[in-house]
């Protein structure tokens, strides 16, 4: 065995200094982000009052506000995710039964690393191993929709009440749309080199054996992965939210996106479909028309919509599900969107 | 000379990777033979979970998001 270099990842001490540094200065400057961007438009003398000023006003507390909730739950999210490598969330989830396993399954999703490029491997992974079929859906269904930079945008634009909304209707959603996969016994709409797979030995489980430097130090990589990713979505997502909110009459969605609008919800879904974009980029957008008069529960469908309906997923799925397995995926997840879009624009 | 195959289906992760394995590979003066594996069905013999997954000389040393750098160095210092 080499001598290791004395790298960063292995040591303790400076994750106990900077650490704790790091999250005071985080907290500092989350406490004051309103008098910044009252500073800033004071700066260039402008009131909140004025198109511009709502307008800059907004990108200008949004942006720092995101950026840093981002920054602190995806790091959370990087140092939680060691601890479950795929690996070890299959071996949780073989051989369980309908219900408990939809439940676990669709919660395992959220902490499970997991990224659209992965769906197809994460997925043989699972059946062949004697994962049921519906317990991996409420997994496939979960992960992506469920992501750590939706409940980070959705914490900070929204408030915690939306994001936990969210979560918990996310979650809803994968668990029946994987019970009612699970019943509909699809197995033989698997493509057939699919099923010809049998588990053997898989490569031992990864993260077994990190440390909490080497952990800590993951949690950092995944900032600078995801951060280092989304942030221009973000930017632009917040631009023109701005631009909306300071420009676009009151109850100008109203109209077309508000409660009242029985066809609002499914328009919404269906629009989602080809929209292959991030939460990072859509969220702020939909905040603003949220403040035009657009109603929540058409707007969180469409949402989910945008996010766990990509149409490049589906192809990438297509690989391994036979056409009639993907129309159900298609038309279980959608019902249950809809449903959620509805249910929000009556009882809010 | 190690034969080393990047399995991944193409997405951005896996050319990340092969790019930082030859680097570092021609940094250490390490003589390799690169091959990626694209085919879904290729890449699901070697029983990985998660993509990018990198095998040398037929056995799956990392699987799941780019490697670290120091990881790839580890791999070729073994050898020299």
């Amino acid at each position: 065995m080499n001598h290791r270099p004395a790298a960063l990842p292995h040591r303790l001490a400076p994750w106990l200094v900077g650490l704790p540094v790091a999250a005071a200065l985080w907290v500092l400057a989350y406490a004051h982000l309103i008098e910044v961007a009252d500073l800033m438009i004071g700066l260039f003398g402008l009131s909140r009052t004025t198109h511009l000023g709502g307008a800059l006003h907004f990108f200008l507390y949004d942006t720092p506000k995101v950026l840093l909730l981002l920054t602190g739950i995806v790091f959370l999210m990087g140092v939680i995710q060691t601890f479950f490598a795929p690996e070890r969330t299959r071996a949780l989830l073989a051989g369980r039964r309908l219900g408990v396993g939809n439940a676990m399954a669709a919660s395992l999703g959220i902490v499970t690393p997991f990224c659209s490029c992965s769906a197809v491997p994460l997925f043989i992974g699972f059946v062949s191993a004697g994962v049921p079929l519906g317990i991996t859906f409420s997994f496939l269904i979960a992960a992506p929709m469920i992501n750590e930079v939706a409940l980070a945008l959705l914490l900070g634009l929204f408030g915690w009440k939306v994001a936990l909304l969210y979560l918990g209707l996310g979650l809803a959603v994968a668990i029946v749309a994987g019970l009612i996969i699970g019943q509909l016994r699809m197995e033989r709409h698997l493509e057939d080199w699919v099923r010809a797979i049998h588990a053997g030995e898989t490569a031992a489980a990864s993260g077994d054996d990190l440390t909490w430097p080497e952990r800590l130090h993951a949690g950092l990589r995944h900032v600078r992965e995801i951060v280092g990713r989304v942030w221009p979505y973000v930017l632009i997502g917040i631009g023109l939210g701005a631009l909306i909110h300071g420009y676009v009459p009151e109850d100008f969605m109203a109209a077309f996106m508000g409660r009242d609008v029985w066809w609002a919800v499914p328009a919404a879904v269906v629009l989602g479909v080809p929209m292959y974009t991030n939460a990072a980029g859509i969220i702020p957008i939909v905040e603003a028309l949220i403040g035009k008069g657009a109603a929540l529960g058409t707007t969180l469908a469409f949402m989910m919509s945008v996010i766990a309906l990509s149409a490049p997923e589906m192809l990438i799925l297509r690989k391994v599900l036979k056409w009639p397995l993907i129309a159900t995926f298609i038309g279980v997840v959608a019902t249950g969107i809809l449903l959620v879009g509805y249910v929000f624009n009556l009882v809010l | 000379m190690k034969n080393i195959k990047i399995l991944g289906t193409g997405c951005r992760n896996c050319q990340t990777t092969l790019n930082l394995v030859e680097e570092v590979a021609r940094a250490q003066g390490v003589e390799i033979e690169l091959e990626k594996v694209d085919q879904i069905q290729d890449i699901m013999r070697y029983r990985i979970m998660a993509t990018p997954g990198v095998v040398i000389d037929g056995e799956v040393v990392h699987s799941g998001g780019v490697p670290d750098r120091k990881k790839v160095e580890g791999w070729f210092e073994k050898s020299a």
